[in-house]
């Protein structure tokens, strides 16, 4: 019980004070500022590429579609590069990378444990099992679209059944949920192996593609499917900040301020289900936004979930469009797998964390 | 069978990549694993693609085609070429496209000349702002390059994207190089290289047809870490077994596809000879390695050390050195 103990997950998170328990003003600053370096990420990743294409060219490729002529050439294909194929995948992976971080911001709040991720809920290894059921099945029926579609059911149906298989007399015991969430991972798991067992091998090149994520399906039609569940999930998410915060307090504490925990926590898991699934569906599997990115943010603007859901969001935004450009960058005219970028960036910084953690709190108990 | 091979009209290359099968003697199987380099690796002076047709006549562009996916396209200019697939890459050097070419995928590695260009990602999960970086003027592929959307956004790019169909039969390379060559108006081209290819599978037929004996075949797709993988019913190694006069055991074991055989399955099958790619027997360490694979020892092919390999693309490729693959299995197996 020790690791989803309440003032283990403080000690971690909060900088206290050393005049005590007073709760820093909100630094409303961060988030325009936040926002400013998603957009400033946004420009440098749309003006990058394999295709170069100089930012007054850019600029004059974006202002033809707005009726204005700039004296500026620029060829076909950098207009279709820029339009087709650099400015939907960079919207993409902002999308994807904003619904990440603050799906696991969310989580790491409802378990209460720093180690809460989108995967804990079975939404990821959902999705797993449905992408590659499609690949190796070799189903189609709505073409192109299938394998997103039978991903994000997936991974709603995996944390439908995590959420389902741990309430009990119209309770969710956290411990319950992240223990069935840990068994229902392995059974998807074990599903996954076994149709990775029977796949091809070119089906096999396909799975192993898609288990280490990247935003090559990034088109203006995905964009159109993924982002209307994200843009939900986005919204509402934020409104979560203040009973999260209640529940920080403690479940009992949070019940006497008149909190519904069981309601917020349905609400919570369904929106990082939701976010997280669209995600992983057009975008395959990406670790460590969704963990690493609100620890980042805690450490920068404190722990009061009002703001680090905001912020979580556009951070994992930020990171998620820079790793895609780090992506297409490295190995050009190849693509690194995005999953590659994110765990060999978010790992050892996470590990920088713990140490520094435990240098400054004592650790996590 | 322990014979080496004896063809005096052969090119330099085609000895080399035939010279790649083993035979049965323990000494001259690792003669074969020290010969299989030269099949991925020929001499600076061998042209290394058959008969190249340079300084033919000029392509006949426009030229449009339906392609394998049911795509009408049309190719302006061939100046820029990217090729995606090995056997896509080989039938563009056969046809005397390879001063074209400005990049190709990973799965591309004949003729050795394609180790000079920019390597675009596997043909499977390209990118499609990589491939657009080398203004290629057409893209030519086989059926399974991708993803979908990757090649939908160089359609998108107006860039002709030509994807050649690829099935795991032996009319394969014939539609491979008519369309290729129709779609890259260089259809003249074609002629010649269909007739070798005619003849080589012709000869290969005669091969078959002389033969009193009608082998059965395993193909095991061994790879390290100790899977193996057999070969059944619509595979390319199937269609060149039963082409070359053997009986699939693989398929005759109910497998379809490539999927993985267990030891004793291994057994059941009762292969006369092992058939396998040599790049996937070098990665296990050779043919000593693949005897002492379980279940093995206990087939007939295990009792007698008959294990021919030869390289992937050549064995498996379905391009234009298919007829002579398949000539060369068809004499391993009745030789």
């Amino acid at each position: 019980m020790s690791t989803i103990d309440i003032g283990a997950a403080r000690s971690a998170t909060a900088p206290v004070s050393p005049t005590g328990l007073r709760l820093p003003a909100l630094p409303w600053a961060a988030l325009p500022l936040l926002a400013m370096t998603l957009a400033g990420a946004m420009l440098l990743a749309a003006g990058t590429g394999a295709v170069s294409i100089a930012p007054g060219q850019a600029a004059a490729i974006l202002l033809s579609r707005a009726g204005m002529a700039l004296p500026v050439e620029y060829t076909a294909q950098q207009e279709a590069v820029l339009l087709a194929i650099r400015l939907p995948r960079v919207l993409l992976a902002a999308f994807v990378g904003a619904g990440l971080a603050a799906a696991g911001a969310t989580l790491q709040g409802i378990f209460r444990n720093p180690l809460a991720d989108p995967g804990l809920i079975g939404v990821s290894s959902g999705a797993a099992t449905g992408a590659v059921a499609v690949i190796v099945l070799g189903l189609r029926p709505l073409g192109l679209y299938t394998l997103p579609a039978a991903a994000f059911a997936g991974g709603l149906l995996a944390t439908l059944l995590v959420y389902r298989l741990a309430r009990r007399g119209g309770r969710t015991e956290v411990t319950t949920l992240l223990l069935v969430g840990l068994a229902v991972n392995a059974l998807l798991g074990a599903l996954t192996s076994f149709l990775t067992f029977r796949a091809t091998d070119p089906q096999l090149r396909s799975i192993v593609f898609w288990l280490m994520g990247g935003m090559g399906a990034g088109t203006w039609p995905t964009l159109g499917m993924a982002v209307p569940f994200l843009a939900v999930a986005l919204l509402l998410l934020p409104r979560l900040g203040r009973p999260l915060n209640l529940l920080a307090l403690g479940e009992g504490e949070a019940g006497h301020l008149g909190l519904d925990t069981e309601r917020l926590r349905l609400a919570a898991i369904a929106l990082a289900a939701l976010a997280t699934g669209a995600g992983v569906a057009v975008a395959g599997m990406i670790g460590f936004v969704g963990l690493v990115t609100p620890h980042l943010l805690r450490l920068a603007i404190g722990p009061d979930h009002r703001m680090l859901l905001p912020a979580s969001a556009l951070g994992g935004a930020t990171l998620l469009v820079l790793a895609d450009l780090a992506a297409r960058m490295a190995v050009r005219p190849a693509e690194l797998p995005l999953g590659v970028v994110t765990a060999t960036a978010g790992a050892p910084f996470f590990l920088y964390l713990i140490h520094r953690t435990r240098e400054q709190h004592g650790g996590w108990g | 069978m322990s014979r080496p091979i004896r063809r005096q009209t052969v090119r330099r290359e085609v000895l080399a990549a035939g010279a790649a099968f083993l035979s049965t003697l323990p000494v001259l199987a690792a003669c074969g694993g020290a010969t299989a380099s030269p099949a991925t690796s020929p001499s600076a002076e061998g042209a290394g693609t058959p008969a190249p047709a340079e300084g033919r006549a000029a392509p006949q562009l426009p030229a449009t085609v339906v392609d394998a996916t049911g795509q009408t396209v049309t190719v302006t200019s061939i100046e820029r070429l990217v090729g995606l697939g090995g056997s896509v890459t080989e039938t563009l050097y056969a046809l005397g496209l390879g001063r074209h070419l400005v990049a190709a995928d990973t799965s591309s590695y004949y003729p050795p000349e394609v180790a000079r260009l920019p390597k675009v990602g596997y043909v499977r999960t390209l990118a499609a702002e990589g491939v657009l970086s080398l203004s290629p003027t057409a893209i030519a592929g086989t059926e399974e390059a991708g993803p979908p959307a990757a090649i939908e956004q160089l359609r998108g790019a107006s860039v002709p994207v030509v994807l050649a169909p690829d099935p795991p039969t032996l009319e394969a390379p014939a539609k491979k190089i008519s369309l290729l060559a129709q779609a890259l108006g260089v259809p003249g081209r074609a002629r010649a290289l269909l007739a070798e290819l005619e003849a080589d599978l012709a000869r290969a037929r005669q091969v078959v047809a002389a033969a009193r004996t009608k082998p059965r075949v395993l193909f095991l797709y061994v790879r390290a870490g100790g899977t193996q993988s057999a070969a059944g019913r619509e595979t390319q190694p199937g269609a060149m077994i039963e082409g070359a006069g053997g009986i699939n055991a693989g398929a005759e074991a109910g497998i379809t596809g490539f999927q993985p055989i267990t030891a004793e399955a291994v057994v059941v099958a009762r292969p006369d000879v092992l058939l396998a790619f040599t790049r996937g027997l070098e990665a296990i360490g050779g043919v000593d390695a693949l005897m002492a694979l379980p279940g093995i020892a206990q087939t007939p092919a295990g009792q007698a050390r008959r294990v021919v390999h030869l390289d992937d693309l050549y064995l498996g490729g379905m391009g234009p050195r298919t007829g002579k693959a398949l000539l060369d299995l068809a004499r391993a197996l009745h030789g």
